[in-house]
């Protein structure tokens, strides 16, 4: 039997296998395929204090080995997630995190005590970096000094495990972790989705209603991958991977460059069932290389590298 | 009703034309009660290019068979993929998805319009509404007489009124164009096809205050509810075609 639970900050998880925010909906839309409650935590979809229609469509292009997405953070705000969904999925056995978003600084910092106030809620994912919303978002999480005041402003109003998510969309994402980590953030997650844009050929148009969006899938496996490792080795926090992980090989590549746990994302699309099979394919593999925990094989690339 | 993720097996892979096939899949286990209107989520094996499940409609539904066809139109390479299927090998799905048509009123005169591919669900809503009671019509259009599917099963559950953009065969234009609109007043409209063409109809039924149901192809990721990508605009906001749809009232829409 080999042990899969681990630690980020104060907060236990029973394995390292969480599902993205926007990927999973509330978790009652997978309850028909699997048991939720055997996953490491469920990030919810991204909320902001205001309900937002989010972009027109079309929303979505399908690219080689990947898909491009421009949502724009639908959601019905933060009021209604508390009156009509946090009573719903505040039963499930597993972490429960909340990824929050905002315009402005005011509406990050009000959301944070907001959901601080949420008892099953241990964790949120602060995103500074959807690429698909014309205020703030992204603008948060590629300007240095608004990566620092958000999570500092946030950090002072919210006492549980705070994981920040990370914009791949910079010329060093090392230097926004680090900031991260200064600030008091318990952790940061990456990647969020790269920007793209794809164009039709037979209308002359761009694919998507924004022209630009978030490129997803098993495209960007090796640039988050990338990024994952150079965080990893910078900072001391936890570092959660996230981007194209598809399979359980996708997982381990992530956990061997030294990501402490992974988000499934996109794949869940495909196979609504592929983040417990993976928790399965982990505990396998770690069985089959003779390991015992999963932390054993935490950034062991970089050991067997020197 | 519960959402099942099931292996089925091809029992055939029948092509009609340059354009349109039919795969008939079996599952291991029986298959619940399914609804017109209803689709599947289906996975392209070994694809990792087109790797997003293809949504396609249920075309017909055999209970005693325990089989399911699909009426699939190669429009690119996951749809190509398809194609090539062979009995015998298995195919993923994600069923069954969406809500359904919904029974016209009692002794209503219905006419089920269909556009290219969309011609797919009207078969099993068709055969539904007949089993039912109803008498409905058809009204069918394609591009030219090539692409035109066997209409048989079709012709036995109603009248088919046919038309082909070129006039290759039956009335020439699209199927907003067919004279049985002017010379008949139907109650009840059930319409699947390309946005023009449903968007074409809808202006029409709103004209002659005709009760519509449209199923919409919107592109989506996931096909429950969580990607978000497919949404449409409607009186209640933006919502998912996948579980608020595919079949609209085209009261409830701004499209």
């Amino acid at each position: 039997m080999v042990n899969l639970g681990i630690s980020i900050g104060n907060l236990k998880f029973k394995n390292p296998v969480i599902t993205a925010s926007g990927t999973f909906g509330y978790g009652s839309e997978f309850d028909d395929f699997i048991n939720v409650a055997s996953l490491g935590g469920i990030i919810l979809k991204g909320t902001t204090m205001e309900p937002r229609e989010g972009n027109p469509y079309p929303r979505m292009a399908e690219t080689p080995s990947g898909m491009l997405n421009a949502v724009g953070l639908q959601n019905k705000g933060i009021d209604y997630f508390e009156k009509n969904i946090y009573p719903g999925i505040s039963g499930y056995e597993t972490n429960v995190i909340v990824n929050i978003n905002g315009s402005y600084l005011e509406d990050y910092i009000a959301l944070a005590e907001r959901v601080n106030k949420l008892e099953k809620i241990p964790a949120i994912e602060l995103n500074i970096s959807c690429p698909n919303v014309k205020m703030g978002g992204m603008a948060f999480g590629t300007n240095p000094d608004s990566a620092r005041e958000v999570t500092k402003e946030v950090r002072k109003v919210y006492s549980k495990l705070l994981i920040v998510k990370l914009s791949p969309n910079v010329t060093n994402i090392v230097d926004f972790a680090r900031i991260a980590e200064e600030e008091g953030a318990d952790s940061v997650s990456l990647i969020n989705t790269l920007l793209g844009m794809s164009v039709n050929v037979n209308t002359m148009k761009p694919s998507l209603s924004t022209i630009t969006g978030g490129l997803s899938g098993p495209a960007v496996k090796p640039v988050a991958l990338r990024m994952v490792w150079q965080v990893a080795k910078a900072v001391r926090i936890p570092v959660i991977g996230v981007g194209g992980i598809m399979n359980t090989n996708d997982a381990i590549e992530f956990f061997l460059a030294g990501a402490s746990a992974i988000e499934v994302g996109t794949a869940s699309f495909i196979d609504p069932q592929i983040s417990v099979k993976i928790i399965d394919g982990i505990s396998n593999y770690l069985t089959e290389k003779g390991f015992s925990d999963i932390k054993e094989i935490i950034g062991l690339i970089n050991r067997n590298s020197d | 009703m519960a959402k099942r993720i099931d292996d089925f097996i091809i029992r055939e892979n029948r092509k009609i034309n340059s354009d349109f096939f039919v795969l008939e899949l079996s599952g291991n286990n029986y298959l619940p009660l399914l609804k017109p209107g209803q689709f599947v989520q289906v996975k392209i094996e070994d694809s990792p290019e087109t790797f997003l499940r293809r949504p396609l409609s249920i075309h017909d539904v055999d209970y005693e068979k325990n089989t399911i066809s699909l009426l699939v139109q190669i429009a690119g390479k996951g749809t190509t993929k398809l194609s090539k299927l062979n009995p015998g090998e298995m195919l993923n799905i994600i069923y069954p998805l969406g809500n359904s048509f919904s029974l016209p009123a009692e002794n209503s005169d219905i006419l089920l319009i269909g556009g290219g591919c969309g011609v797919a669900p009207l078969l099993f809503l068709g055969k539904y509404l007949k089993s039912n009671g109803y008498n409905p019509s058809i009204l069918i259009g394609f591009r030219n007489s090539d692409r035109i599917i066997e209409y048989d099963e079709y012709a036995a559950i109603g009248n088919v009124y046919l038309t082909t953009e070129d006039g290759s065969k039956g009335e020439k234009g699209f199927v907003t164009d067919h004279s049985i609109l002017r010379d008949h007043r139907f109650d009840h409209v059930s319409c699947c096809g390309p946005a023009s063409m449903m968007k074409a109809v809808a202006g029409y039924c709103f004209e002659n205050d005709i009760k519509c149901e449209v199923s919409l192809e919107n592109l989506m990721a996931c096909g429950f509810g969580v990607c978000l990508c497919c949404v449409v605009s409607t009186v209640k906001g933006n919502v998912c075609t996948c579980t608020d749809g595919p079949v609209f009232n085209i009261k409830d829409l701004k499209w």
